[in-house]
């Protein structure tokens, strides 16, 4: 199952180095990790996600990393309302045959182009990961030629049903 | 106390320091009264100011040496060990004692040397990544990269290693960070928003696990070296008494309740006893206090406690349920919830069945090996070393066979008297240990038992042991062979005895005596009678070199995979 982990961290060199060796260390397997700077300084926010057998596992993962020092605050966030986003960047070849197709098939997706050439596009789309899936996917066989993705951010809604599976680390 | 008085003036003047000379007065201030390391280039700034400092440093032979004696140090006083070692290779023979702190859970604060701040990276001469090399065998782990920030790193560092679950925090200083100035004020709190251990324990959970107790047919109570490390022996006797529940130990445990007390069921695990292991299998409630399922006391989870409901008091949230799937989980200091649940006074379960059934067992299936006139049987050995320290001895060993046959009949009565490498297992333990935990208690009998194997992985500090003249006691328990490994081969592979005999060991009388040491060697039960009582009578360093029958196995035993009913070796 799928779990969707964030965290405050202090800002200190090592400190994802620390979290990603605990993942190697206890044999959990990181499917994607974002992280970047919080409104407050000297703070970082990261988010994880990570694939695991059950909820044991999940648990065991936010207990772990609560116990690193400079980790302030984790919470699985992935029963709760949440945000999630992805930005993918997506290079894919094209002719002036399928250009044109290329523009109406992107739109749905409010995706934009942000660079053009000759033989290739550069499209990029922000979105839940399944969207950017599906857009990866449709490209495909015009031929893609590079993809970079930022790995999933994500936060709780603003209006946040109190939810019982909100667990924050200890469960009494 | 003047030195301390001394610190406190200088302190309030807020002197001007180098990194070195507040890394002496930080020691101070944290009343440290011995570090053990090993110097080099990198540290040479620290050990220039060590010098007229008056802080009494041991120079061990080898750096592992240094780690494991401030670990024995620590497991014997409670206290954190101290340790320094160089940059580079220093840096490096110390990961075995990290990993051993950490695994066992024992405060350590090491000091590390490093290059310096403008050479690292530049793979400098003895540079090595020792933050990245301890990351995951530290609690917590420092570069200074600002000798302003050395004493909160320092006081940090104390504080970390000895709250919530203690464990081992290294501080790697750069070589200029020794020299450069910064005002020293060690005064400040520590102030770590992201590390509050939970020491008081839900009263919620409390009151569930005193109902499931007043419910309990057949109640046991699994406690491992959270009682000690949290002092709570003697409000684990109390709680045991007032509720009449049994008590088992884990390996590390051991000494946290009286071996001989009548509601005592022995070791749990691998070559623990019958009854605890039966206990364990058939309770209907099992109380874990400060012990982390480790997979040689459980034996195959699938067939582990499957009758009981299972209750977890544990410091460290993340022991809970991680590899027992846990009922009742409280959270908190041993001691804080013994006292809860000796004060709820709950109503004492009915175990007079239960208890009927374990002593049968007990009778049943005591602890047994086979006595041969003319042979020295090692259990016999640890018998008569029992004996004649009367039970009271701080006993430290390797890891082997000889540390299973301490582990079953060494019958300690009293906490803190226990020194072994629980956790990661590590042979070359025991002799520097020894050297701590001597340290730790100069009036104690400290008794080193070790194998021919292990022993002869930091032997070197027997140079330390006789020039500090510590009157440690040094048995060899000399099969001739690494017998653990023997043992297995024996078992699992068809004795076909790979790299594990070793029929021509050294001299080890001789050896002592090339150190300047006492020593005597015995291989009959009367000639070992007559060297432990001369050794024990001696205030000085012995070596004991006892030649014990060379095939003898641990039992009863179960086997990798096997649940802890299916143990072997229980019977004639
Ligand atoms: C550093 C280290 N290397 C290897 C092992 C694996 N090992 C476990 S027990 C053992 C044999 C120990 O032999 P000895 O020290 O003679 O003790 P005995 O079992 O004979 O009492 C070995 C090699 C270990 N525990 N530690």
């Amino acid at each position: 199952m799928k779990r969707i982990i964030t965290m405050t961290v202090n800002n200190r060199p090592g400190v994802l180095n620390r979290i990603t060796g605990l993942f190697t260390k206890r044999h959990y397997n990181i499917e994607s990790i974002t992280v970047g700077h919080t409104e407050s300084e000297g703070i970082s926010r990261m988010t994880f996600v990570v694939n695991v057998e059950d909820e044991r596992i999940a648990e065991q993962i936010t207990k772990q990393l609560n116990k690193q020092i400079d980790v302030l605050k984790v919470v699985d966030i992935t029963d709760q309302a949440i945000i999630v986003r992805e930005l993918a960047l997506i290079k894919v070849a094209v002719t002036p045959a399928t250009r044109g197709e290329i523009y109406t098939l992107i739109e749905p997706f409010r995706a934009a182009i942000v660079d053009v050439a000759r033989d290739s596009l550069v499209v990029q789309v922000t979105g839940e990961p399944e969207k950017i899936d599906a857009l990866i996917d449709l490209l495909k066989p015009y031929g893609l030629k590079e993809v970079a993705r930022t790995g999933t951010t994500a936060f709780p809604r603003g209006s946040q049903r109190a939810s019982s599976t909100n667990k924050s680390l200890f469960i009494i | 106390m003047a030195a301390n008085m001394k610190v406190k003036e200088r302190v309030a003047k807020k002197q001007t320091l180098c990194g070195a000379l507040m890394l002496i007065e930080a020691l101070k201030a944290e009343n440290v009264k011995v570090i053990f390391g090993y110097p080099g280039g990198a540290v040479l700034p620290i050990y220039d100011k060590l010098y007229e400092s008056g802080v009494f440093h041991v120079l061990t032979r080898h750096e592992q040496g240094a780690i494991h004696a401030a670990e024995g140090y620590a497991r014997i006083s409670g206290k954190p060990g101290v340790v320094i070692a160089t940059s580079g290779p220093g840096a490096t023979n110390i990961v075995t004692g990290l990993t051993d702190a950490m695994m066992d859970s024992i405060p350590l604060v090491v000091f590390t040397g490093q290059v310096a701040s403008s050479v690292i990276g530049s793979d400098a001469f003895q540079e090595a990544d020792v933050l990245g090399i301890t990351m995951p065998i530290t609690k917590h782990s420092y570069q200074v990269r600002d000798v302003h920030e050395l004493p909160k790193i320092i006081k940090e560092a104390f504080h970390i290693a000895t709250t919530g679950r203690p464990g081992p925090v290294l501080i790697d200083i750069p070589k200029d960070m020794a020299v450069a100035e910064a005002e020293f004020d060690y005064e400040q709190d520590v102030q770590l928003p992201g590390y509050q251990p939970t020491t008081k324990p839900n009263h919620l959970q409390i009151r569930k696990l005193v109902e499931a107790v007043s419910q309990a047919k057949r109640p046991v109570i699994l406690a491992g070296a959270g009682v000690l490390h949290a002092n709570a022996h003697e409000q684990l006797k109390q709680y045991a008494e007032q509720q009449h529940i049994p008590v088992i130990h884990t390996l590390l445990g051991l000494g946290g309740f009286p071996a001989d007390h009548p509601l005592f069921l022995g070791m749990a695990g691998m070559h623990g006893t019958y009854t605890a292991n039966m206990a364990l299998y058939e309770c209907d409630l099992l109380i874990n206090v400060g012990a982390r399922f480790d997979d040689r006391v459980t034996g195959n989870l699938a067939h582990f406690a499957p009758k009981a409901t299972v209750a977890h008091i544990d410091i460290d949230p993340a022991e809970i349920g991680k590899n027992v799937p846990t009922k009742i989980p409280i959270v908190g200091d041993a001691k804080e919830a013994l006292i809860q649940l000796i004060e709820q006074n709950g109503k004492r379960p009915d175990v007079s069945e239960w208890l009927k059934q374990l002593n049968e067992w007990k009778r049943e299936y005591p602890l047994m090996y086979k006595r041969e006139p003319g042979v020295l049987k090692p259990q016999r050995l640890i018998e008569m070393i029992h004996e004649y320290t009367n039970g009271e001895a701080v006993v430290t060993t390797d890891v082997g066979q000889h540390q299973m046959w301490v582990a079953q009949y060494y019958k300690f009565k009293q906490p803190h008297r226990w020194v072994t490498s629980g956790g990661l297992g590590t042979m070359g333990f025991g002799l520097p240990a020894a050297i701590g935990a001597q340290l730790a208690q100069p009036e104690a009998t400290v008794v080193s038992i070790v194998g021919d194997g292990g022993f002869q992985m930091t032997l070197q500090e027997l140079s330390v042991i006789q020039e500090l003249n510590l009157p440690i006691k040094i048995v060899i328990v000399n099969n001739q062979a690494l017998g653990m490994v023997r043992q297995w081969q024996e078992i699992f592979y068809e004795k076909r005895y790979s790299h594990s005999l070793i029929p021509n060991q050294p001299d080890f009388v001789r050896l002592a005596e090339a150190y300047g040491m006492k020593a005597m060697r015995a291989t009959t039960e009367e000639e070992a009678e007559y060297v432990l009582k001369e050794a024990l009578a001696t205030n000085a360093p012995v070596l004991l070199d006892f030649h014990v029958c060379p095939g003898e196995n641990v039992y009863p035993m179960v086997a990798p995979g096997k649940g802890l009913h299916e143990m072997v070796g229980v019977k004639w």
